[in-house]
């Protein structure tokens, strides 16, 4: 009965948006495959190994290669993300060592948020102090922006990425909005 | 001219820059840069407005944030009313619309006025005896009267159509306050290349050299270097400036909170903009900078419009050009306001007379008063005052009593001396001190990282104060880790120092109980009303407050409470600190709700979470229900149906064909490592050891007391990898339940949790043509029921996605549910419901599953259960592993009281009219003829109308349900008594075929 | 708005990304079964609501996500210290004294004058 069906398409969540002022550019990220990765210090050599990447092992610090981004979030927590898409899952299988991978690929959506005003946009309901001495280029953290848990990291000086869950994505873009706006003013 | 009383040649705004604006339909010209204050009193008018409680005739006291009387309405259309504003920091702008408070029908002729002949009725403290009786009077006529007359201004009844923002910040050093102090501070911490925040609640930096014109900074006129030093600091990378930004309130570890007033001032503000803007802001330190408050004179009517402070009157005549009227008297304590009648000398207002109570006023404004001709009276009081509308007289006598002179006057300046203003230190928790020698509350013991410097610290000398806040600035950037490579020196002169001041009733205020010498003007609060509290027996300074109101008017008592304090020590015979001082609250002025909530409106005000296929189903017709944060589609009306009929129909649907149904909210966490099952053993009552890969099993999670915590079907993946689903409400905090029991209970385990309930779309097929609506789309998965038995899990393809695809039910029925990475939630769905359409089956939504469950009497943790409920008491001993040594609340079920005979349990009710439908938390009893109050035994938790059983159903908490099985009980309504059938739970197929359809 | 240190971040951070999780130092009785009902209601229910120093648990919820200790001051609101879950209670002598006890209780700042 193969021959029935046809290929489910995806619907990404906030598809079309974009926003912000010319301060602060808002934008989705394109798709990406995520895992949450969890180990303990001993297995991190080779899981570094199976991704490519060196695993950082320092709070709020992040490690990235050629689109391939692994992002501290706790002592034994990584969110590795994939922009080309690449099969984490399978990649950190063959790693031999005891680790826990979990596809989170669709859980996530991320806005990029782009501008001379982007650290004042997120500080908009981020507490976190964001200047570049604190939060430099490649900081990474887990924290809140308003009423919603997002992961931040900082791409560039005037970048951050911003990830949430999908269905946060909407308040999280519509108050970056608003802050972005602000941030202009 | 912009007014009569605008002196060419005075002041610092621009003749040219006019603006109209309109004070009680009336309209009168000013110039940009005014505030209503200054703009009113350029036109002569002193009269803004009405005091609370007698409805006295008031006018413009202050220039700052302390007014206390001219709270005015400002409207710049039907949504956007802004009342009870201070007329001296609201700007006025082109077009603007200001009215007046308090009074009816008009501000010169207010029928309330006879209040203030009635006064001796309304002694301090009247409404704690007065409407004691008849005691039904309070409620119909006391309360409704006082609510009438209460409160000041009007709100607005349409929404808020301006929006605000919000902003967190974080800096080396904060300043607050933009006087010759803050700037100071604030110039040597940005030197050193610390981030620094200066904020200032005025439209400019300056602060008190807004009047005091005789200051040079390095030669240069103050004002003049305020406002070059702010732009400078407003030009480096490490400095913000924030103006009209008011420090409100001071909190844990230097967060401050900062109320940036952005269109206020502006008469077409830019529609992008914040209204206000609320800044977080987390400073390493603080330095605080928020100078000094004159107070005003206390005797016998000292509230008449044309009474104001000294210093007032000098930033009116010297920063807005102002004249407060053609021939002033003083009233004094204090040298300082000798410096106002000499400004006003010198701009060619006429000076009665400066009254000074002192014996010996200071030198050098004495000499100074001689040299320009002001008659001084040393050792003088003003007994008295006279006029309707506005101050035309003032009596003056010896200290000590003899005959007064009247003298006439259009305005009279007066000044007690100044009020450190210690808020933001007290604020921060750290103890003011008084100092006895110059009689006021100064910084005393610090409990934060902060400083005080200027006036706030009770520094008066100019130079003294910028040498005290040029090291403050530099040693808080130090304590941040900055360093300045070369040490900054600025040299200031002024005119004068000053000396004097006092606390309290002054001469002429009377020892008796009929002159209204006003402490508070806004409250209407006396020298008397003080010495009432402590006759009546209120000893303790916050007993007399809330007695006599002082200090509890919007102005929060910047001008009244050191008077109070003195009048009170007095009184009681004791010295100022031992009667203490109120606490001081955030905010030091008034926050508007819209800065404090900022963002969080409409759309923003709490994340509305909605699953991948909300909108298909919205297209579908679905009605949404809030189950917490998300959005759920409770029922499909279909055209003319309601919301009964559409359920009715939605659960014979199930019933009969199938259904599909969104159950993507549930949550679900990925339980990883090898020894997830050891875990889940712990976690959940049930047994995991023996659950193979591809198998599910229905867990109860209980808390350490033995009561139903969640539950919700497990599935196992792989050896090593658990599905585990919870409750929709409950996926937050199951996360942290088993997070917390990981962590530091059970750290020796290897295992992870991660969650995953946003992955997965998870789609519901419901029914005996559940499988036939899947088949054909599903890849890789034998869906016979010998290969893929009830409870039972296969990863596979549906729609050419990766599925994870359960056998369960919760509706009794064959069931499946689909999962598949969210984002093929949308597709999937469309093409099983184009399957489902095609076969007669339908979409159902959350109603109709309650129904079903109900039907099935599975319960739902939360409705069915109350956190009082075991597994026992639920009927679902079954699932408590027997064998088990150990599990989360094993020991908290075999205490007493949860083995006890009597319990509630959970049990079905069959009403005997089955066309009644139970209200759920309805109370259930045995005995219907008992007296009241009756004894309840129990409550309806799940009551529905069954189109499947052609009845309505129910599931009650009845103490010892089960025994009661068969027996008749009770529901009293208010209209009626329910009799019903205490039952088994469940419903429809008691024998449960359906499931293995 | 506390600042708070996370001692696996190594950070200060809001208080906004921490929730409080109840006292510290109470360890789950691996004995469970073999309780009487006083050693588990001790266990369960019996708290001391100190008023002074406190050992209680906070978590680093919308951050690490990791379970710590604190020992925190009740009366002043401050944090002494903050450890890793599982370490034993901080020798408190080490530590520099809770500054002077500043207090938020109506009878301590309201009322110095009764």
């Amino acid at each position: 009965m193969a021959d029935l069906i046809e290929a489910a398409t995806r619907t990404l969540p906030l598809s079309g948006f974009h926003g912000g002022s010319a301060a602060a550019v808002l934008s989705v990220a394109t798709p990406a495959t995520r895992i949450s990765l969890r180990a303990k210090p001993d297995a991190v050599s080779a899981l570094s190994g199976a991704l490519g990447l060196s695993l950082p092992m320092k709070a709020k610090t992040s490690a990235s290669l050629n689109g391939r981004h692994a992002l501290w979030l706790g002592p034994d927590e990584w969110l590795v993300i994939d922009e080309n898409e690449a099969d984490l899952m399978a990649a950190v299988a063959v790693s031999n060592v005891l680790h826990s991978a979990t596809d989170i690929s669709h859980r996530n959506t991320a806005i990029l948020v782009e501008g001379r005003g982007a650290e004042v946009a997120v500080n908009g309901g981020c507490p976190q102090d964001l200047s570049l001495a604190v939060f430099p280029v490649g900081a990474c953290s887990r924290t809140v922006l308003a009423k919603a848990e997002i992961v931040l990291l900082r791409t560039a000086e005037d970048a951050f990425r911003v990830e949430c869950w999908r269905s946060f994505a909407p308040y999280v873009s519509g108050l970056l909005a608003e802050a972005a706006e602000d941030a202009g003013n | 001219m912009s007014g009569a009383n605008r002196i060419p040649g005075a002041g610092r705004l621009t003749p040219a820059k006019t603006a109209r604006f309109f004070f009680d339909g009336k309209s009168y010209a000013a110039l940009e840069g005014d505030t209503v204050a200054s703009a009113l009193l350029a036109n002569g008018v002193h009269l803004v407005g009405r005091s609370f409680k007698y409805h006295r005739p008031r006018g413009i006291v202050s220039a700052g944030a302390e007014e206390p009387n001219a709270l005015i309405g400002v409207e710049r259309d039907a949504a956007r009313k802004q009342p009870n504003v201070r007329a001296t920091v609201q700007d006025v702008f082109d077009g603007m619309k200001v009215i007046s408070q308090n009074r009816w029908p008009s501000l010169s002729f207010d029928v309330g006025a006879v209040n203030n002949l009635l006064a001796p009725f309304f002694a301090a403290g009247f409404y704690y005896k007065t409407f004691m009786w008849p005691k039904q009077a309070w409620k119909h006529v006391y309360e409704p009267q006082i609510r009438a007359a209460a409160g000041l201004g009007v709100s607005p009844t349409e929404d808020d159509t301006d929006h605000y923002s919000s902003r967190y910040a974080h800096c080396d050093v904060l300043v607050i306050g933009a006087g010759v102090a803050g700037l100071s501070a604030a110039l040597a911490a940005a030197k050193t290349g610390a981030r620094v925040i200066i904020c200032d609640e005025q439209p400019e930096a300056g602060g008190a050299l807004h009047y005091d014109k005789s200051v040079t900074i390095d030669g240069q006129d103050g004002f003049t270097w305020a406002q070059a030093t702010a732009a400078n600091l407003a030009k480096m990378d490490n400095v913000t400036v924030l103006p009209r930004t008011t420090a409100f309130g001071y909190y844990a570890q230097n967060f401050v909170g900062l109320n940036e007033r952005v269109t206020e001032h502006l008469a077409k503000p830019d529609k992008k903009l914040p209204r206000e803007r609320l800044w977080q802001v987390r400073a390493k330190r603080v330095i605080i900078a928020t100078g000094a408050i004159e107070r005003h004179m206390v005797f016998a009517n000292n509230d008449r419009p044309g009474i104001m402070l000294a210093s007032a009157a000098r930033t009116f005549l010297n920063h807005f050009g102002v004249a407060v009227g053609k021939k002033v008297g003083v009233y004094t304590a204090n040298d300082s306001a000798y410096e106002a009648a000499f400004d006003l000398k010198r701009a060619g207002i006429t000076v009665a007379a400066i009254v000074d109570s002192r014996e010996k006023p200071g030198e050098a404004v004495l000499a100074e008063a001689r040299s320009l001709g002001i008659e001084v009276l040393a050792g003088h009081g003003v007994v008295d005052t006279g006029g309707k509308l506005r101050v035309s007289s003032m009596s003056v006598a010896r200290n000590g009593g003899g005959s007064a002179r009247k003298i006439a006057i259009d305005a009279l300046l007066v000044s007690a001396g100044w009020t450190p203003s210690v808020h933001m230190f007290s604020q921060s928790r750290g103890k003011v001190a008084y100092d006895n020698e110059t009689q006021r509350f100064l910084p005393g013991t610090y409990a934060q990282d902060c400083l005080s410097v200027g006036a706030c610290n009770g520094t008066n000398d100019l130079q003294a104060t910028i040498e005290e806040s040029l090291a403050a600035g530099e040693l808080m950037s130090n304590a941040s880790g900055f360093t300045a490579s070369e040490k900054l020196a600025l040299q200031g002169v002024n005119a004068f120092s000053w000396t004097g001041g006092m606390a309290g009733a002054a001469e002429g205020a009377g020892a008796d109980t009929t002159v209204k010498a006003f402490i508070d003007f806004q409250n209407d609060v006396c020298a008397k009303d003080i010495r009432l509290a402590v006759r009546e027996g209120m000893h303790s300074i916050e007993h007399i407050k809330r007695f006599t109101t002082n200090g509890m008017a919007t102005d929060q008592g910047k001008l009244s409470n050191i008077h109070g304090l003195a009048i009170a020590a007095e009184t009681l015979g004791r010295e100022i600190p031992k009667v203490g001082l109120t606490t001081f609250r955030a905010p030091y002025t008034p926050v508007t709700f819209g800065t404090l909530i900022n963002h969080s409106r409409g759309e923003l005000f709490d994340p509305t979470r909605k699953t991948p296929m909300h909108a298909l189903e919205e297209a579908q017709g679905a009605v949404f229900e809030d189950v917490g944060q998300w959005k759920r589609a409770w029922y499909y009306p279909r055209a003319g149906e309601d919301m009964h009929q559409a359920v009715n129909r939605e659960c014979k649907t199930v019933r009969d064909v199938a259904g599909i149904f969104d159950a993507s909210t549930l949550g679900k966490i990925e339980v990883v490592g090898p020894d997830a099952a050891e875990f889940l053993n712990l976690i959940y009552t049930n047994s995991w050891d023996t659950l193979k890969p591809g198998r599910c099993r229905y867990g109860i999670m209980l808390r350490e007391d033995g009561f139903v915590y969640d539950d919700g079907v497990v599935g196992r993946m792989a050896e090593d990898r658990f599905h585990v689903t919870t409750t929709t409400g409950g996926a937050a905090r199951v996360m942290n339940h088993m997070e917390d029991y990981l962590q530091t209970e059970f750290p020796h385990l290897n295992v992870w949790l991660t969650s995953a309930t946003e992955q997965w779309a998870v789609i519901a097929v419901q029914g005996p043509k559940a499988r036939e609506i899947i088949a054909p789309l599903v890849e890789g998965i034998d869906l016979s029921n010998e290969a893929f038995p009830h409870m039972s899990v296969r990863e596979g393809k549906i729609c050419g996605v990766p599925t994870r695809l359960f056998r369960m039910s919760f509706t009794g029925e064959t069931g499946f549910e689909v999962n598949v990475p969210a984002d093929f939630g949308p597709a999937v769905w469309a093409a099983i419901y184009e399957r489902a359409e095609a076969l007669g089956a339908c979409a159902y939504g959350t109603e109709t599953m309650h129904v079903l469950r109900a039907e099935k009497g599975y319960i739902i943790v939360g409705q069915d259960t109350d956190g009082t409920v075991t597994p026992d008491d639920a009927s679902l001993g079954w699932a408590v592993g027997k064998k088990k040594t150990d599990f989360v609340g094993i020991r908290g079920l075999r205490r007493p009281d949860l083995v006890a005979d009597g319990r509630k349990q959970l049990v079905g009710l069959l009403t005997k009219d089955p066309n009644v439908v139970l209200e759920e938390g309805a109370q259930i009893v045995a005995d219907p003829n008992q007296a009241l109050p009756m004894t309840m035994i129990g409550h309806v938790t799940s009551a529905y109308w069954s189109e499947n059983c052609g009845r309505s159903i129910a599931l009650a908490l009845v103490a010892g349900g089960k025994a009661k099985i068969g027996q008749t009980l009770y529901v009293p309504m208010p209209d009626k008594t329910i009799a019903v059938e205490v039952s088994d739970m469940v419903f429809f197929d008691k024998e449960g075929g359906r499931i293995n359809g | 708005m506390l600042l708070i240190y996370c001692p696996y971040c190594e950070e200060e951070r809001s208080e906004l990304e921490f929730r409080q999780a109840g006292d510290a130092h109470i360890a789950r009785p691996t004995n469970m079964t073999e309780m009487t009902d006083e050693e588990f209601e001790a266990f369960f229910f019996l708290r001391d609501n100190v008023k002074g120093l406190t050992f209680e648990r906070w978590r680093h919820l919308n951050g690490c996500g990791r379970f710590f200790n604190a020992a925190r001051d009740t009366v002043s609101d401050k944090f002494l210290t903050t450890y890793k879950a599982g370490l034993p209670k901080p020798d408190l002598s080490t530590l520099r004294p809770a500054t002077e006890a500043i207090v938020e209780t109506y009878e301590a700042t309201e009322s110095d004058a009764k």
